[in-house]
């Protein structure tokens, strides 16, 4: 008697779980359709993409195995477009972080006064159209731009800011530390808001000054979500695009050529005439597992050095 | 005591004249879009303009489509908002709240595919919208746009429906409610300020994006949004600078509106993405 009645409620709680089940993966429609078809199947299809001989104006694609893969590594502008991302990224991401840092150490610790007004006002180029800002900026440095007429009013000689390579690349990097910093400064006041005011206050007590009281004790501190704004920090430098496109185009004569650019003039605008998609899609996935990479690389060392940590 | 108090002038006028340069661009946009094209180029430092014109601001937004760009930004942004909103809304209540056969897979998945760039998946996402035969459409850009993981959503919204007690839940069930009025009729609405912040964030996102409009829009002008559509002008016209930073303010100037007046749940959201 007993055990039927068990029967019938494992019966009864099965057949709720199937429901709950289904239930689920109704809801889980809608997000699932919009990641296979616009973010899942791309990436596989990129891959297979990037194995074809294809201009993307006619169907007739030729499999052309690693061919692309092979002329790939022999291009030089390919080469040169990823060392400009890496230069870029390398460049930007300590200005990034420290000033990105500062500024929150500041606004959080140092001054309470007027702190969510300067907080506004450095986050305010993060939310306005990158795009716009590249075509501004491109103004703002032009031959007759402001910072050449603000030069010229120290007695100082205009610089051709985006026309010779070295400048451009300096130029960009500024706009994009501008762009960018109050984004970081957003992770790294979350990350400073986890340290309990009783700290301050007994570093205080022990005497210790204010960089003391920064390096010595806030530091440690948020030094493990430290390590994942800079990994954020990183790859976000590596996938630079909208900047570049509108404010240098990638020039001049390819000094702010960078992978996302390069990809893109291959696959859409190519100067030589017709476009190569199945080329492009090769270089967007030799530089999309560049990036996937540095990602598994950095949680990697982040791993191991919080492992250290608390051992 | 005053000793400190001068530190602290010292900080704050640092600080003031590093925040005039911070904010020196988008003050040039404005005051360049009221000059004319004389004063623009007699007096460039100049920040207060000598007179309002608005005729920059008629020139773009007549002549150079930017009415229609406008408008196209709209559409697209409240269309996108709408999906994304109700997809992540849905997926984030079962995520959060049910033991379900895959959930761990598939946020695997979803997790892995986070640092993958969109330069990557553009050209697929190209092509599959002509295979659908809406590729150059606002349909086809409103569908690509709306695509992806959003990761940083699902955490915010289950861990939010993971947050409600359970008693919510078995007293809806008492009066009678299924598995999906509990939803719409408890839950959802519950969830206000996580709704706040994500429709801040993709509003942002999305009136922002350039590269899948720049492709979607190629061939057909009509359909450009705004962040495109001041590319193609500066591509077609490199002497008209005024109307150009009249463009620009017509581009920006709506959405740091929308910033300032909901910063804390963009902040918030911004926030939480990093703790988790």
């Amino acid at each position: 008697m007993k055990a039927k009645a068990s029967g019938t409620t494992s019966v009864l709680k099965r057949q709720r779980l199937r429901k709950i089940n289904i239930w689920c993966w109704v809801f889980m429609i809608p997000a699932v359709l919009l990641y296979v078809l616009f973010l899942g199947y791309p990436i596989l299809s990129s891959v297979f993409y990037s194995t074809l001989d294809w201009s993307g104006m006619t169907s007739n694609a030729v499999f052309a195995g690693l061919d692309n893969f092979r002329e790939l590594f022999g291009d030089k502008y390919f080469f040169n477009a990823v060392g400009n991302s890496f230069k870029y990224m390398v460049i930007c991401v300590p200005f990034l972080l420290t000033i990105s840092l500062a500024l929150a150490y500041l606004f959080n610790s140092i001054i309470k006064k007027g702190a969510a007004v300067f907080r506004t006002v450095f986050f305010m180029p993060v939310v306005t159209t990158t795009s716009i800002v590249g075509i501004i900026m491109m103004f703002i440095f032009g031959g007759t731009g402001s910072v050449n007429q603000m030069l010229g009013l120290f007695g100082m000689k205009p610089v051709n800011w985006l026309g010779s390579g070295d400048y451009a690349m300096i130029v960009v990097v500024i706009v994009g530390v501008w762009k960018d910093v109050g984004t970081y400064m957003i992770y790294w006041l979350a990350a400073l808001q986890s340290v309990s005011q009783d700290l301050y206050e007994a570093a205080m007590i022990d005497g210790a000054n204010r960089w003391q009281t920064f390096s010595k004790i806030v530091l440690p501190i948020i030094m493990p979500i430290g390590g994942t704004i800079a990994i954020l920090c990183i790859i976000s430098s590596l996938k630079v695009f909208d900047l570049i496109q509108t404010m240098t185009n990638g020039g001049p004569f390819f000094a702010t050529d960078v992978a996302a650019t390069f990809v893109y003039r291959t696959a859409y605008s190519s100067a030589t005439g017709t476009p190569r998609l199945g080329y492009a899609s090769s270089a967007a996935v030799t530089f999309g597992a560049i990036i996937v990479a540095m990602g598994i690389i950095g949680n990697t060392i982040k791993g191991i050095l919080s492992k250290r940590r608390t051992v | 005591m005053k000793k400190i108090s001068v530190g602290k002038i010292v900080i704050y006028l640092v600080l003031a004249v590093i925040a005039f340069i911070w904010v020196y661009p988008f003050l040039w946009m404005v005051s360049a879009s009221f000059k004319t094209q004389s004063e623009f180029f007699g007096s460039g430092l100049n920040l207060i303009p000598q007179a309002f014109h608005f005729d920059n601001f008629i020139r773009a937004w007549n002549n150079a489509n930017f009415g229609v760009y406008f408008k196209n930004t709209i559409i697209v942004t409240i269309s996108v908002v709408a999906i994304v909103l109700m997809s992540t809304s849905l997926a984030g209540y079962v995520i959060g709240r049910y033991a379900f056969i895959g959930k761990k897979v598939i946020l695997g998945i979803f997790m892995a595919s986070i640092t993958i760039p969109l330069v990557f998946t553009v050209i697929p996402v190209y092509e599959l919208l002509k295979e659908l035969g809406l590729e150059q459409s606002l349909i086809g850009l409103i569908l690509a746009e709306s695509g992806g993981g959003h990761v940083i959503f699902l955490m915010l919204f289950s861990s939010f429906y993971a947050s409600i007690p359970n008693e919510m839940e078995e007293a809806a069930t008492i009066d009678g409610c299924g598995f999906f009025q509990t939803y719409a009729k408890i839950m959802f609405p519950l969830a206000k300020p996580i709704m706040v912040t994500v429709v801040t964030m993709q509003s942002i996102w999305t009136w922002n994006s350039f590269l899948l409009p720049l492709i979607v829009t190629l061939n057909n002008p009509e359909i450009r949004t705004l962040a495109v559509g001041l590319y193609a002008l500066r591509g077609e016209n490199v002497v008209d600078w005024t109307g150009i930073a009249a463009g620009a303010c017509i581009a920006i100037v709506p959405i740091v509106i929308l910033f300032v007046s909901l910063q804390k749940y963009f902040v918030d959201g911004i926030a939480g993405a990093v703790k988790s």
